[in-house]
């Protein structure tokens, strides 16, 4: 091994990067160091075209599957298809009681689409981006899921989704008054004045908690996945350096697979996940009950 | 691992294939399965139906039957009945004939007895005349003897 294993993980966890260098010029960044110049307005090329080319392969597969549908004998495929959407049907109506149509093809979507991603975490480390060495391309990351920009960027969508719904069923008074009022309620009672000063009082400190529960929901939802598999890829990297002498390498071998057969709960398990918690926050934001 | 654009970039990717999903692929899946789910429960409730039916039939000839067995028992009861009755008849017939028969015959019996006796009596009233003859050797006129004859032959 030519690099020392510092630069050889520092490789595997570094994005290509598209975006402007300080100098004005616009190109794929060299190293981390460039990458991290370029500041905000850049992109993840790999993530990006990963995530997208996977969730084509999700929109294509269950597109054939939905071409093909019929009420009558299903085949292998639409059995498979139907098994997934039968078992997020039957998750979705346990945990989301309102009517929402959007709901069930988006948990849909995400579990496949996140457990996809995160199935890329199962191919060897070095198979994609040596591939990608040999046409030319310096990084190639090729777990999204492993990119925080990735997993929070669904959170966001996800965020927007909460909010959005929060408005519209509860309508903007509403949702505000469940920021303001919640948790600390002014005692019902007494006179209107001494009870208005206690509403204005106790609006800023319900404000800061209902917010940082607000907040809270995406910033977990994203990093809990990214987290989980960015320590899967790098025990999947740290297993590859042990791929130097034949005894180690042997052992290493070993171990890749228990990781790789461990891992298989793992990423169908955070894939679940983040499905159901989206379908969480969503009944959340359905909910008009005071009681929450 | 810097924060960058990329963030914006999957959640738009996130919108459209969301998007693609709910209005593409989610309705046809599930309307195929549901559709099925109704075939499915529908063809139970047939074969539910049917076994139904099948059982009201089986019970129905069931019925037939056993109501056609009376019947056959009863026919033959009454053939039974009717052919002890006529070997009755044929019987009673019989014995009349019989004693019909055994009449006619008892009387001709009578009749040829009486004729024999008949016969006996005209002999024996002849051979009376002639031994009575010899025996007086006079010529017993006949014709002056008849009604005594006569008596004779009624006596004998």
């Amino acid at each position: 091994m030519a690099e020392s294993s510092g630069d050889y993980i520092k490789h595997h966890l570094t994005n290509l990067t598209y975006g402007q260098h300080p100098d004005g010029t616009w190109g794929f960044a060299e190293n981390a160091e460039q990458a991290a110049a370029m500041g905000f307005w850049s992109i993840n090329v790999d993530s990006m075209a990963w995530a997208v080319a996977l969730g084509a392969l999700f929109c294509v597969i269950f597109g054939i599957a939905a071409r093909r549908a019929t009420a009558g004998v299903p085949g292998g495929l639409q059995n498979a298809v139907e098994m997934i959407v039968d078992f997020i049907d039957d998750t979705v109506s346990s945990i989301f009681q309102h009517r929402n149509d959007l709901i069930a093809p988006m948990a849909l979507t995400i579990f496949v689409w996140v457990f996809l991603m995160n199935l890329m975490d199962l191919v060897p480390v070095d198979w994609i981006p040596e591939a990608a060495k040999v046409m030319g391309v310096e990084f190639m990351k090729v777990v999204p899921s492993t990119d925080p920009n990735i997993t929070l960027g669904m959170a966001l969508a996800v965020f927007i989704l909460v909010i959005f719904y929060s408005i519209k069923v509860k309508g903007i008074g509403g949702f505000l008054k469940e920021l303001l009022c919640h948790p600390f309620e002014a005692p019902k009672g007494g006179s209107p004045v001494v009870r208005g000063l206690l509403i204005v009082i106790l609006a800023p400190i319900n404000l800061i908690l209902e917010g940082v529960t607000l907040l809270a929901k995406p910033v977990s939802l994203g990093l809990r996945l990214f987290g989980n598999l960015y320590a899967g890829e790098m025990i999947f990297i740290l297993i590859a350096l042990m791929y130097g002498g034949i005894v180690i390498g042997v052992f290493g071998a070993a171990l890749q697979w228990a990781w790789a057969m461990f891992h298989v709960l793992i990423i169908t398990l955070q894939a679940f996940i983040f499905a159901v918690l989206t379908v969480v926050y969503l009944a959340q934001a359905h909910d008009t009950e005071e009681d929450h | 691992m810097n924060i960058t654009a990329t963030l914006i970039g999957q959640t738009l990717a996130f919108a459209v294939f969301v998007w693609t999903c709910w209005k593409f692929i989610w309705p046809v899946l599930i309307s195929a399965m549901r559709e099925r789910q109704k075939t499915i429960a529908d063809g139970l409730e047939a074969a539910d139906k049917a076994q139904r039916d099948l059982e009201h039939a089986e019970a129905r000839a069931e019925e037939h039957l056993s109501g056609a067995r009376a019947e056959a028992r009863q026919i033959v009861e009454q053939a039974r009945g009717q052919a002890a009755e006529m070997v009755e008849e044929a019987k009673s017939v019989a014995q009349a004939e019989r004693e019909r028969i055994l009449e006619a015959a008892q009387a001709d019996i009578e009749q040829e007895m009486n004729r024999a006796r008949e016969a006996l009596r005209g002999r024996v009233a002849e051979l009376a005349i002639a031994g009575a003859s010899r025996i007086v050797s006079a010529d017993l006129d006949r014709s002056r003897h008849d009604a005594l004859l006569d008596k004779l032959a009624t006596e004998l």
